[in-house]
C-alpha cells in the first residue's frame, strides 16, 4: 500500500447495511467533513459522510466537564491524556455507489461493505471522477436521513473545488437536483441556496 | 434496412434548423404541445414561425400557435423564489419552470429530399418526444415552392430570411380576398399581388380602382411621396380607362381611353342594387322593372326621366300602378344620378367591349374613377354594369369554347374595393359579382375582393374565397368571418389578433399548403428593377408567340 493511501485512511466499517455504514476513526475528531466523498476497498464502495459523532466508548460511562480550572480548551485535553482512549469519533456514511470491473455505477452495490473495511477519504481527482454524474443526488435525497438536504447541500459544495470549473459544476449539479426535485420548489429552493456560491 | 433515412441511396437527408425541444403531448385536433429545450428561450419562439418535427417515420412540417410558460410543480407560483439570484434562477430555468410551444402539425415532409413525393396534408401527429426544430430554407422551399420554379415572392415567412412564394397560377384559379383594417396596408399588397399576375401572364385583370392607386401612381400615405402604379412599370401591357378624364388631367397623367356609360346601358337590377346606397324603398327599386316593361330594355330611363321632367309623373304611376311617392323618389335618385359626368343619354360605345377587347390582346384594364371614387353608388353602378356584360362575353366565349367552335377565354381576375357593398347579404344574390364568386372559376372569371369589413360579405361568397390575405383585423365579426370555413381557425384566430398593424398578413387558402404570417416585401425602387429587369415571363413568352402564330 503506497503511503499517500496509508494517509488517506481514516476508519474501518464498524456496522453496515445496504445504505449506509458506521465506521470508527482511528483519530479522536478525526472524521471527514459533512458532505465529503470516502471509499471501501474490497469491494469499492463509494459514499457521502452524512454524520460524525463523538462519544464515550462505554455508554455506561458519560462524559464529565474538565475545564473548570483550566486557562485553555488545549489544557483539558493535557491534563487529561486518557480522554483520547475513553472517547471515540463514528461517522455514518450513505453509500452513493460503487465500481466494477472500473466503471462506476450510482446506485447500490449488491453487498454492503464489510465490516473491518478500511475507509480512505477520496482526492481530488477521484471525487472529480465520480461526481462525474449526478444519480447519487437521489440516493442521497432518498437516503431516509431527516438532514438528507443538508447532506446533499454539503456534498455539492464539497466536491466542486476537485473540479477543473467548479462553477460549471454547481450549475450542472443544480440542474440535475432541479430535474430530481422538479415536484417539491420549496425544498429545491432552499438547498439551491444553501449550494449557492 | 431499419433506418427509413437510407431507403434512398441518392437523397440526402433534408438540412435542419434550429433544434427547440421535444413534443410531449398533444392531439390531431389540437396539435402538438412542445417542451423547449434548457437552452432555448421561450423569447425566441413567435406565433406563427414554422417548425418541423421529426417523428420516428414520418417529418411534420407545423406553424407555432401558441407560447407558453409551464412548471412541474404547480405550487411555484406560489412559493417565493430569490428572483434576482441568478444562480437560483439559472437551476430552475429549463428544469422544473420551462417553456412550450403548440404547434400545428400540417404537412408531412417527404423524409428524403428528391424524393417525388411532395409535402402531404397531416393525417397524424409525430410521437412522444419526437424533436422539434425551427424551420430551415429548404423546408420552407420545398412546402411553398421557390422563385426559380416560377413562383411570385411575395414576402418573407415571419422571421425569416426565405422568400415565400405563391403560385400565381393556383391563385387565380378562385376568387381571393384581401382584408385588413383600414391602414394595415390592403393596397400595397394588392397592388403587389397584381403586378405579380401581370407579370407572370397567367391572367388578365380588371381593376375597379376607387381611388386612382393602381394605374400610373399611388400615394404612400407614410412615407409620404408616389408609388409606381401598373402602367409605369408595364407601360402597354395595362390600359388605362377614367370616368374622369378631368381629374386625369389635373393629374397631368394621360389616360387610354374615357368611359362614358349611356342611360341605355342602366337595367332594373342596377337599381336594385343601389337600392341602399341611393337609400330607396323597395317598392320604388322595383318600379323600374314596371318602367322596363312599358318603354323596353334600351330607353327606359331616358323615357322615364322625360316623363319626370314633363311633370307627368303621376299619370305614368296611375298608369302602371305603382305608388306616386315611389316614383317621385325613384326619379329624384335617378336623375340626380344621372347628372355625374360619365352618363350620357345615349352612347353607341360598347366599354365593356371595349375592355373586353383589351383583355382578350392580353392586356390588363384599370378603370380609374377620379372623383366618382368617393361615390358610391357610382363605384357599385359603373363596376356591376361593366362586370355584368363582361362576364355575359366570357360566358358566352367558354361556353362555345366547350362546344369546340372557339377559344377558350384567358382567365380573368376582377379586383372590387369595398366589397362588402357588393356582396352583403341582401344584394349578392342580385349583383353580378355574387354570382362571379359562387359560380365560380367555371367561366374563368374569378374575383379579387380588397375590403376592411369582411363581416359584411354574405358568408356563402365569403366561403368561395379561396385565398385570402389577411391584414391586421380587430373586430370579433370581422375575424370570425374571414376565418369561418377554415380548419384550425381557434388557433389562426391568435396568430391573426396579434399581427403587426403594417406589411404582415395571415395567408391561408387555395393556394397555399397551409396558413403562412408573411412580411410584405417592401414595394419601392428595388421591386421595381426586378420587374423591369424581367420583362415576360417564359409562360408569357409562350403565349405571346401561340397567340401570334396560332399555336
Amino acid at each position: 500500500m503506497t503511503g499517500a493511501l496509508m494517509e488517506r485512511r481514516v476508519g474501518e466499517v464498524v456496522e453496515s447495511t445496504s445504505t449506509s455504514f458506521v465506521a470508527q476513526c482511528y483519530q479522536l475528531e478525526g472524521a471527514p467533513a459533512l458532505g465529503g466523498l470516502v471509499r471501501t476497498d474490497s469491494p469499492d464502495i463509494y459514499g457521502v459522510v452524512g454524520s460524525v459523532t463523538t462519544e464515550p466508548l462505554d455508554s455506561a460511562r458519560p462524559v464529565l466537564a474538565r475545564g473548570e480550572d483550566a486557562v485553555s480548551e488545549e489544557d483539558v485535553i493535557r491534563d487529561n491524556p486518557q480522554l483520547a482512549r475513553l472517547l471515540t469519533s463514528r461517522f455514518e456514511v450513505y453509500i452513493a455507489g460503487h465500481v466494477e470491473d472500473g466503471v462506476i455505477h450510482q446506485y447500490l452495490p449488491p453487498r454492503p461493505p464489510r465490516v473491518h473495511s478500511f475507509v480512505y477519504t477520496c482526492d481530488p481527482e477521484e471525487t472529480a471522477r465520480f461526481t462525474g454524474e449526478f444519480d447519487l443526488l437521489r440516493l442521497l435525497l432518498n437516503s431516509g436521513a431527516n438532514h438528507s438536504d443538508e447532506i446533499v447541500g454539503a456534498c455539492i459544495r464539497q466536491a466542486a473545488p476537485s473540479h477543473d470549473q467548479p462553477a460549471e459544476f454547481l450549475a450542472l449539479a443544480c440542474r440535475a437536483l432541479a430535474v430530481e426535485l422538479s415536484a417539491d420548489v420549496a425544498r429545491l429552493n432552499s438547498i439551491l441556496r444553501r449550494v449557492a456560491p | 434496412m431499419t433506418n427509413s433515412h437510407e431507403t434512398n441511396g441518392v437523397g440526402r437527408e433534408p438540412e435542419r434548423g434550429q433544434p427547440l425541444g421535444m413534443v410531449i403531448e398533444g392531439s390531431v385536433a389540437n396539435g402538438v404541445e412542445v417542451r423547449l429545450d434548457p437552452g432555448v428561450s421561450v423569447e425566441q419562439v413567435k406565433v406563427g414561425t414554422f417548425v418541423t418535427l421529426q417523428g420516428a417515420n414520418n417529418r411534420f412540417f407545423g406553424v407555432v400557435t401558441d407560447v407558453g410558460l409551464g412548471s412541474t410543480d404547480p405550487r411555484m407560483k406560489y412559493t417565493p423564489l430569490p428572483a434576482d439570484d441568478p444562480f437560483v434562477i439559472q437551476a430552475l430555468q429549463g428544469t422544473v419552470a420551462f417553456g412550450t410551444i403548440s404547434v400545428l402539425p400540417q404537412l408531412t415532409m417527404p423524409d428524403v429530399l428528391g424524393d417525388d413525393q411532395g409535402p402531404a396534408a397531416a393525417k397524424s401527429i409525430p410521437s412522444h418526444f419526437s424533436r422539434a426544430f425551427t424551420a430551415s430554407q429548404e423546408d420552407v422551399e420545398t412546402v411553398f415552392g421557390s422563385e426559380e420554379d416560377g413562383n411570385f415572392w411575395i414576402g418573407n415567412p415571419l422571421d425569416m430570411e426565405t422568400k415565400l412564394c405563391l403560385d400565381l397560377g393556383e391563385l387565380v384559379k378562385r376568387s381571393m380576398g384581401v382584408f385588413g383594417k383600414s391602414g394595415t396596408g390592403k393596397t400595397f399588397l394588392t397592388r403587389l399581388l397584381l403586378t405579380g399576375i401581370v407579370q407572370s401572364g397567367q391572367a388578365s385583370s380588371l381593376i375597379f380602382d376607387m381611388h386612382s392607386e393602381y394605374g400610373w401612381q399611388g400615394q404612400d400615405t407614410d412615407k409620404g411621396g408616389m408609388v409606381k402604379g401598373l402602367k409605369q412599370l408595364f407601360g402597354s401591357k395595362v390600359s388605362t380607362f377614367t370616368l374622369d378624364e378631368e381629374h386625369s388631367r389635373r393629374r397631368g397623367l394621360s389616360t387610354d381611353e374615357t368611359v362614358h356609360l349611356g342611360f341605355n346601358h342602366i337595367e332594373p337590377e342596377d337599381v336594385e342594387l343601389l337600392r341602399e346606397s341611393l337609400n330607396l324603398s323597395d317598392v320604388a327599386a322595383s318600379a323600374a322593372y314596371n318602367l322596363r316593361e312599358k318603354y323596353g330594355e334600351e330607353s327606359w330611363l331616358k323615357e322615364f326621366l322625360d316623363a319626370g321632367r314633363n311633370g307627368s309623373l303621376l299619370e305614368l304611376a296611375e298608369e302602371l300602378q305603382v305608388n306616386a311617392g315611389a316614383l317621385r323618389a325613384l326619379y329624384n335618385r335617378m336623375q340626380r344620378f344621372t347628372r355625374h359626368g360619365f352618363m350620357v343619354e345615349h352612347s353607341r360605345v360598347d366599354t365593356a367591349a371595349q375592355m373586353i377587347e383589351h383583355l382578350e390582346r392580353g392586356q390588363h384594364v384599370v378603370l380609374e374613377f377620379g372623383r366618382y371614387g368617393d361615390d358610391e353608388a357610382a363605384y357599385i353602378l359603373v363596376s356591376n354594369l361593366l362586370t355584368r356584360r363582361i362576364h355575359r362575353k366570357y360566358v358566352e366565349a367558354k361556353e362555345s369554347a366547350m362546344g369546340g367552335a372557339g377559344k377558350e377565354p384567358r382567365p380573368l381576375v376582377i379586383v372590387i374595393e369595398e366589397a362588402h357593398k357588393f356582396l352583403n347579404s341582401s344584394v349578392a344574390s342580385q349583383t353580378i359579382f355574387g354570382i362571379i364568386a359562387r359560380e365560380l372559376r367555371k367561366y374563368n372569371v374569378t374575383l379579387m375582393v380588397i375590403d376592411q369589413r369582411p363581416s359584411g360579405i354574405d358568408s356563402e361568397v365569403l366561403s368561395q374565397v379561396g385565398t385570402r390575405f389577411c391584414c391586421l383585423l380587430d373586430n370579433e365579426r370581422d375575424i370570425d368571418a374571414v376565418l369561418s370555413g377554415t380548419s384550425g381557425s381557434r388557433a389562426l384566430r391568435s396568430v391573426l389578433s396579434r399581427l403587426e398593424a403594417k406589411q404582415q398578413a395571415l395567408v391561408f387558402g387555395h393556394a397555399l399548403p397551409l396558413p403562412v404570417v408573411v412580411r410584405i416585401r417592401d414595394y419601392g425602387p428595388a421591386f421595381y428593377e426586378t420587374i423591369q429587369g424581367g420583362g415576360d415571363s417564359e409562360e408569357e413568352k409562350k403565349r405571346k408567340v401561340d397567340e401570334l402564330f396560332g399555336g
